[in-house]
């Protein structure tokens, strides 16, 4: 190898390890401040919060900040974990009419296909997303009926609606694998693949299953009698020695762990009734279920708490958008906590308006959730439902340093973030459209704007 | 400057028939026009046939005492008391003293509101449940379809008016689609439960012609392989539609005036599309104009004035904020949202604080949903395009922005009579249970013409559609 050869291998060596391992965060103390934990020292009234190599060393009305830290003076603000944003296209999606990396309708690509490795971390949607407060999501495949979108009736496009009525245009039985992502610079942002296989219930089950719901049920068992076959008789699989099996052998393997119970289905569900047909589906498979949507949740919300299954919910959705959701109410997220569902609420559509998660749940608060009970709902209940819940979700020494300081209460529209950190990291606060808004903010002057930078 | 009781006695006097639609002159009757054309040839008498049926909720003289008022014009009362009678605000100051013989409301810690006014919606024209038998907004057929009226579309059952209600919603334009590039005819609502659209129809309100630049009709059209496929194509359908208008025009003034003069005279053939189109040209009709990028809507400015109409709100206009001073000098509104930006590529550039910008620049500055979730929580949207003038450094108070949900809508959509706690406009109000700029803020009571339409703590003010009972759960 040539000298300049081995130079440049070297040099890219190099740009390879910066680009995986983030720089060592600084060591910062936030004085002063009000301190929403999440975690189990509920509100701290005033005290200090100390991050060092990426991680909270300290939290706590006593916490002193170390020698040589850069001090915050929150001055009485508030911190709240960072935001953790379930179904999402983050990373996913740019302009949402062009498509998006989440929908995939290929017959040997269906529980096999995972959003990990797709993600773009450049997406301008992360800075938008992150200016409101969210510092993690859950990247979702797109399924017949879910959510995932921002129907736009003005349009003249074709009909489809989130509550169930079409959701996407995906045909597939099973969806895909979601992954968790962190919302900071750099460029590697999954943080967790494989956290959960999406299935499409309700109307949406019932299309991909060749018109009725109770066909999906018939089919989704096939499929995982399938699997199990598979799983015993994997080398007579390979030398095509058993029956035939509806899936590809890549779907097969995805769904190892769902059938032995490691990897929840995220059940998209609207309907009471359908909500109870996953409970009992999963319960004779034998699977862990997560239900998301679940708009008629609080009619079956006594059977949901029984079964330990958590949810995950839009609590705006009150109309009757679609006969699947004539029950849907702006109580479904009290009722359900009040219940004892483990709750996790999302955003409208899981895209350019996920920033509109903080408002989300100040209307789920002065819809009867306790304040508490909606803080936990975008940060340790989402980290708990995937698997997350040791690294973050709450402000706990050990966990990673993901933490916002607001000017106010942090679901009101009126407050804003003044800093956020991720994994440590202060993240820049501005996105291409605060850009935007500096270039014409003054208009008129002499030269275009395109001179500004 | 707010009127007092002595002086509102009078004003309310006259004008406590001002709710019912005028009456029209019925079809046939003794002008030597119904005699030379047939019934229905002649739009100028044609009987009003889908005229307004409106009537008031009944109401008593109340008080609202002791309130933060935010008139909807910009200022603040604080220990304010709003007095209505008749079906109007009577009168509105601090320290008014409730006259014995009325009901006295107190609302001491609460907060009111002209009811919010909703200057983009499609609400009964995409009605819930959304399935293809109710979508009835977008006329896809040809790209002028100037000659349909949104309220053939609406169903009056839709749940949205009244979850639209219980958020402080009481007036509402409902327009077609952005699908075409003219799309037909807008209908003004007053935002109460009605058996039929004319019951509903604010009476008096002018029209609006619902025009649309852009991805939308080039693609609807683009993708069947015709005209307009591209930008260029949408503007010569504008003006392609304005010439036809314009000469429409002349045929029916050359026909009235040689009529008027005793000559014989053979009249235009009556066209719906054109008649309205004639309309806008005679300054009847309002134009709303779909538009979200900077330089279309600019485009569409000179098309205004090759014609000579002119264009009253930009809709969506997500880059409004790029021309601000334009729209301003023009007197266009801007009617957009806070949150929304990026669902297809004319959205990309949108950002949160554009109507802060508009205001800022002096213009006409309009929060509305188009959506029927947002509609519920205009007043959030408006909160969200506060803050984000806030930290655009642009100095906004709460008083001055509640004019982008009630003032500035009624100004876009040509209604004198609601928008605004004035004394002598009807009393459309709200009572909040809190600042409605806070996320924790619920509309306690809404009235209507001074009639309670809604009330959040009592269920016989919490009207159901007929689709809403016997089926499903009770929500």
């Amino acid at each position: 190898m040539s000298k300049i050869a081995l130079h440049l291998s070297i040099s890219l060596a190099a740009l390879a390890a910066a680009i995986a391992t983030p720089v060592l965060a600084e060591t910062v103390a936030i004085t002063n401040a009000r301190i929403l934990t999440a975690g189990p020292a509920g509100e701290i009234a005033r005290g200090t919060i100390v991050l060092r190599d990426g991680k909270i060393a300290s939290v706590g009305a006593g916490a002193s900040a170390p020698a040589g830290a850069r001090i915050i003076d929150a001055k009485g603000a508030t911190v709240t974990p960072g935001f953790v944003a379930a179904n999402t296209l983050l990373g996913a999606v740019e302009v949402r009419s062009l498509g998006d990396d989440l929908t995939v309708n290929n017959p040997d690509i269906g529980a096999a296909f995972d959003v990990q490795y797709g993600l773009d971390p450049q997406s301008t949607l992360i800075p938008v997303a992150r200016l409101g407060g969210i510092t993690r999501a859950i990247v979702m495949p797109l399924s017949a009926g879910g959510g995932g979108t921002d129907f736009h009736a003005d349009d003249g496009e074709e009909l489809y609606t989130a509550g169930g009525g079409g959701g996407s245009k995906s045909t597939a039985l099973f969806a895909g694998q979601a992954a968790v992502i962190h919302l900071g610079e750099g460029a590697d942002i999954l943080v967790k693949p494989k956290v959960g296989m999406v299935v499409p219930f309700g109307d949406g089950g019932a299309n991909v299953a060749g018109g009725a719901r109770g066909a999906e049920i018939v089919a989704l068992k096939a499929a995982f009698r399938d699997v199990r076959d598979y799983m015993r008789n994997k080398a007579a699989y390979d030398r095509a020695g058993v029956r035939d099996m509806g899936l590809s052998k890549a779907d097969l393997e995805a769904l190892i762990p769902v059938v032995e119970g490691r990897m929840p289905i995220i059940a998209s569900v609207h309907k009471a009734s359908d909500i109870r047909s996953v409970l009992q589906f999963a319960r004779e498979e034998r699977v862990k279920v997560i239900l998301d949507g679940a708009e008629e949740g609080w009619m079956t919300a006594g059977e949901i708490a029984a079964a330990g299954v958590p949810v995950i919910i839009n609590p705006l959705s009150d109309r009757p958008e679609s006969f699947q959701v004539l029950g849907a109410t702006m109580e479904n997220a009290a009722r359900l906590q009040a219940a004892g569902v483990t709750l996790a609420i999302e955003s409208q559509g899981g895209a350019h308006r996920v920033r509109e998660l903080r408002y989300n749940v100040g209307n789920a608060i002065a819809n009867g959730m306790p304040y508490q009970a909606g803080l936990a709902a975008v940060t340790i209940n989402p980290a708990r439902i995937f698997g997350v819940a040791d690294k973050i979700g709450s402000l706990e020494p050990g966990k990673d340093a993901d933490l916002v300081i607001w000017t106010g209460d942090p679901f009101e529209p009126l407050s804003q973030p003044t800093a956020i950190f991720i994994r440590g990291e202060s993240q820049p606060m501005t996105s291409r459209q605060l850009e935007l808004r500096e270039r014409y903010k003054t208009l008129g002057g002499g030269y275009p704007a395109a001179y500004s930078r | 400057m707010f009127g007092t009781v002595a002086a509102l006695v009078v004003a309310t006097a006259f004008g406590g028939c001002a709710t019912t639609a005028p009456a029209s002159k019925p079809a046939g009757g003794e002008s030597a026009k119904a005699r030379t054309l047939p019934k229905g040839l002649d739009s100028a008498n044609n009987g009003d046939p889908f005229a307004s049926t409106y009537r008031p909720l009944p109401s008593r003289p109340t008080a609202l005492f002791g309130a933060t008022v935010f008139t909807g014009t910009g200022e603040r009362i604080d220990g304010g008391t709003v007095l209505i009678r008749d079906g109007k605000i009577e009168a509105i100051g601090a320290g008014l003293v409730p006259p014995a013989s009325y009901h006295v409301v107190d609302a001491a810690g609460k907060y009111i509101t002209p009811g919010l006014i909703d200057a983009h919606s499609h609400l009964g024209v995409y009605p819930s449940p959304s399935v293809p038998a109710h979508s009835d907004g977008n006329e896809l057929t040809d790209p002028n379809t100037a000659g349909v009226w949104a309220e053939h579309s609406v169903w009056p059952q839709d749940p949205g008016f009244n979850l639209a209600r219980a958020g402080g919603v009481t007036s509402i334009m409902v327009l077609p689609g952005s699908g075409n590039l003219i799309g037909g005819r807008s209908v003004t609502l007053r935002n109460i439960p009605a058996r039929t659209v004319q019951e509903m129809k604010h009476p008096g309100a002018p029209y609006g012609l619902k025009m649309a630049c852009g991805e939308n009709p080039k693609r609807v059209y683009g993708g069947r392989n015709r005209a307009p496929s591209t930008r260029m194509g949408n503007v010569a359908g504008y003006r392609n539609a304005w010439i036809s208008a314009a000469d429409y025009g002349r045929k029916w003034d050359d026909y009235r005036a040689k009529e008027g003069r005793g000559e014989k005279a053979d009249p235009p053939k009556r066209d719906l599309q054109l008649e309205t189109l004639a309309g806008v040209l005679k300054g009847e009709i309002l134009v709303e104009n779909h538009c979200y990028r900077a330089d279309e809507m600019v485009q569409m400015i000179g098309i205004a004035n090759e014609f000579g109409y002119k264009i009253t709100a930009f809709h969506h206009a997500s880059e409004a904020y790029k021309i601000a001073d334009i729209l301003a000098q023009n007197d266009i509104c801007t009617a957009t949202w806070a949150n929304w930006w990026g669902n297809k590529l004319e959205a990309w550039d949108g950002i949160e604080a554009n109507a802060a910008m508009i205001h800022a620049a002096g213009g006409c500055a309009i929060i509305k949903s188009d959506d029927p979730d947002v509609i519920q929580r205009l007043n959030q949207e408006a909160a969200a395009a506060l803050a984000a003038g806030r930290a655009a450094g642009l100095s906004i108070t709460e008083a001055q922005a509640m004019a982008w949900i009630t003032a500035n809508p009624a100004k876009a959509m040509g209604l004198k009579d609601t928008g605004s706690l004035t004394p002598g406009k009807r009393a459309d109000v709200v009572i909040w249970d809190k600042n409605p700029f806070s996320i924790y803020a619920r509309a306690e009571r809404v009235y209507l013409d001074g009639g309670i339409a809604y009330d959040r703590h009592d269920a016989r003010f919490q009207p159901k559609s007929d689709f809403e009972i016997g089926q499903g759960a009770n929500r």
